[in-house]
């Protein structure tokens, strides 16, 4: 495929993903390359190993980014996507593990002390444990907040909402009581319109006597 | 004070003093934001640092997942609300390296234009606000003159003052009229260098702004790469590192400029290698304005971008184009990307994950102050608790964009 886009140019080195395969071994669960993008996936226990060679041998030595991402039909859930970048090389690396609800991913704030706060957030927002890093609590969300946000089955408006209170003289926290409901337009289908009922249209069902 | 015994020293049987803590924030001036920060001190000397961010954070990531990808692209201008437009470039890149799509010419030397100019303006919001929490005033308001300039031309681009919305996939929202050109390349040859270098006169070989910044918050080039530093940040530490030069997007490997980059990586360094981006940004611009062809300004591609309003009268196929774009919006190939971008503050990345829907299945935004700010603790430590201000003045953090 051409490339038509203007996204940052860079290209990865000749034979890259063979290289990359005969240094991970069976660390590696594929090796793909797609959307000029290199996209390695790591045994879950193996991870810091696997990523530790890529730093080393590799000289990606720039942790950019971990990311987590929800598939809830997986029976892994979530993905943890790590963003490698070589300043030697000029290339970018994405690494990704998977992992469910319980099962931890070891730490690589061994490897980058960076990952901490990156590893702390993506426990905040999906709730993946990562095991060996020492300071593991919330970064983003309300203290004493409950619940993993970026979750796909956590609701858009969440379940709390704060209010200052006149007569308390401080922050209250009470139950979501929206005024208008969250409107999701059926954009897909904009013929057979919205799979729920118009307000208005409810009286139509059975309502004419 | 009856009853109140201090402890005494086994040894030497004086008082023994313990650390103490204390808050910085979350309402503080230096802070720039909404950062607090719990600090624990011996005597005036900083022995630990640790930021509770999160206070600004709205779930701009979540929000992005139920929108579709072009209502996704106005929240981008709220992220880093001092540079809108450099925030939007990560993510149309990101969008359009998904679709393969290609940007004409004339929308690419645009994007870098008003790319640069957004430079400027934070630089100029960086650098006054840094001087100023070191203790001078004058610059400052000398330096949001600048800023202002700045705003009136993004008004005059797209009509907001801040919050642009300018960059589509696919190219820009509207063409700019040959008259703001104009005004840009005269703005460019007087007013932003008077005004600038006479700021700067004030500040750069001034006692006090060297007492405050040289030789605060050393940073090697193996911390900088270790603690994922990016920006202003690794190029002070003496790192040439800048991704318009090494990876470039859009027409940045057209154009001449030079990377500046520190020798000791201490807070003057870092504040140094922006006045000379300002420099830098000001010849990309000049550039970019004597070699813009003409010619139209988004992609011609009606599943992605929408038709003129007039061909709209005329054209059936216009209106239905434009009738599914804005209702359906378009549908984006399955895959995931990461695109960085040389934003004012650093590497600003988007990893957009699309499921061949008309919504991000996941978009992860990389914010610059997410990283730097990790590294305040060891920044900090053993410096005088004034020193945070000069540190934070000089990490250039935002906290919509660091909170998200």
């Amino acid at each position: 495929m051409t490339v038509l886009h203007s996204a940052p140019r860079y290209v990865a080195a000749e034979g890259l993903v063979e290289a990359l395969a005969a240094s991970l071994g069976d660390k590696a669960v594929s090796i793909v390359e797609a959307h000029g993008e290199v996209i390695v996936t790591l045994v879950r226990e193996q991870a810091e190993a696997g990523l530790r060679i890529l730093r080393d041998a590799h000289e990606y030595q720039q942790l950019m980014e971990i990311a987590g991402v929800d598939y809830p039909d997986r029976a892994e859930r979530f993905e943890v996507v790590y963003c490698l970048l070589s300043v030697t090389r000029n290339h970018r690396l994405i690494v990704k593990v998977s992992t469910d609800e319980a099962t931890p991913v070891p730490t690589v704030t061994t490897l980058w002390p960076v990952a901490g706060w990156l590893e702390r957030e993506v426990f905040d927002m999906y709730g993946v444990v990562f095991a060996g890093n020492l300071d593991l609590r919330r970064i983003l969300t309300d203290y004493g907040f409950e619940g993993h946000p970026f979750r796909k089955d956590f609701p858009l408006t969440g379940y709390q909402e704060l209010r200052y209170s006149n007569e308390l003289q401080r922050v209250v926290y009470e139950p979501v009581k929206l005024a208008q409901d969250l409107r999701q337009f059926d954009f897909m289908s904009p013929w057979e319109g919205a799979d729920y009922v118009l307000p208005g249209d409810e009286k139509a069902e059975g309502g004419a006597k | 004070m009856t009853g109140l015994t201090l402890e005494q020293s086994p040894t030497t049987g004086d008082e023994v003093i313990t650390n103490y803590t204390i808050n910085f924030g979350p309402q503080h001036p230096a802070a720039h934001g909404v950062l607090r920060m719990v600090t624990e001190l011996d005597g005036e000397i900083i022995e630990r640092v640790d930021p509770h961010i999160g206070l600004l954070h709205r779930g701009t990531e979540k929000l992005i997942e139920h929108k579709t990808f072009l209502q996704a692209l106005p929240y981008f201008d709220r992220l880093d609300y001092c540079s809108p437009l450099g925030m939007e470039h990560s993510y149309v890149l990101a969008v359009e390296k998904l679709l393969n799509l290609e940007v004409p010419l004339r929308a690419q030397y645009l994007r870098v234009l008003f790319a640069e100019l957004t430079r400027i303006c934070n630089h100029m919001l960086n650098i006054g606000s840094h001087v100023m929490d070191v203790g001078a005033m004058t610059p400052n308001l000398w330096l949001f003159e600048i800023r202002e300039d700045c705003l009136n031309f993004f008004e005059r681009a797209s009509g907001a003052r801040m919050h642009s919305a300018w960059f589509r996939p696919g190219g820009v929202a509207r063409d700019v009229p040959q008259a703001l050109l104009d005004d840009l390349a005269i703005w460019l040859d007087h007013r932003l260098p008077e005004l600038f270098e006479d700021a700067m006169s004030l500040v750069l070989d001034n006692r006090i702004f060297k007492q405050r910044n040289v030789d605060i918050a050393v940073v090697s080039k193996e911390d900088a790469l270790a603690w994922g530093f990016s920006g202003p940040m690794i190029r002070g530490s003496g790192i040439a590192w800048d991704i318009r030069k090494a990876q470039p997007y859009d027409v940045y490997d057209r154009v001449e400029f030079d990377v500046p980059v520190g020798t000791s990586g201490d807070c003057y360094d870092r504040m140094m290698v922006r006045v000379e981006e300002v420099r830098q940004s000001a010849k990309i611009m000049k550039q970019c304005l004597r070699d813009m062809p003409q010619g139209p300004v988004t992609s011609e591609d009606r599943k992605v971008s929408p038709p003129k309003r007039a061909e709209m009268k005329s054209s059936m196929e216009s209106l239905i184009h434009h009738f599914k774009l804005y209702t359906e919006g378009f549908h984006v190939p399955a895959g995931e990307v990461y695109v960085a971008t040389e934003s004012p503050k650093g590497e600003f990345g988007v990893y957009l994950v699309s499921d061949g829907g008309n919504k991000p299945y996941r978009c992860k935004i990389r914010p610059t102050a997410f990283s730097h700010l990790q590294a305040m603790d060891f920044m900090s430590k053993g410096h005088m608790l004034p020193d945070i201000t000069a540190i934070l003045g000089a990490m250039d953090i935002v906290f919509g964009e660091c909170d998200r």
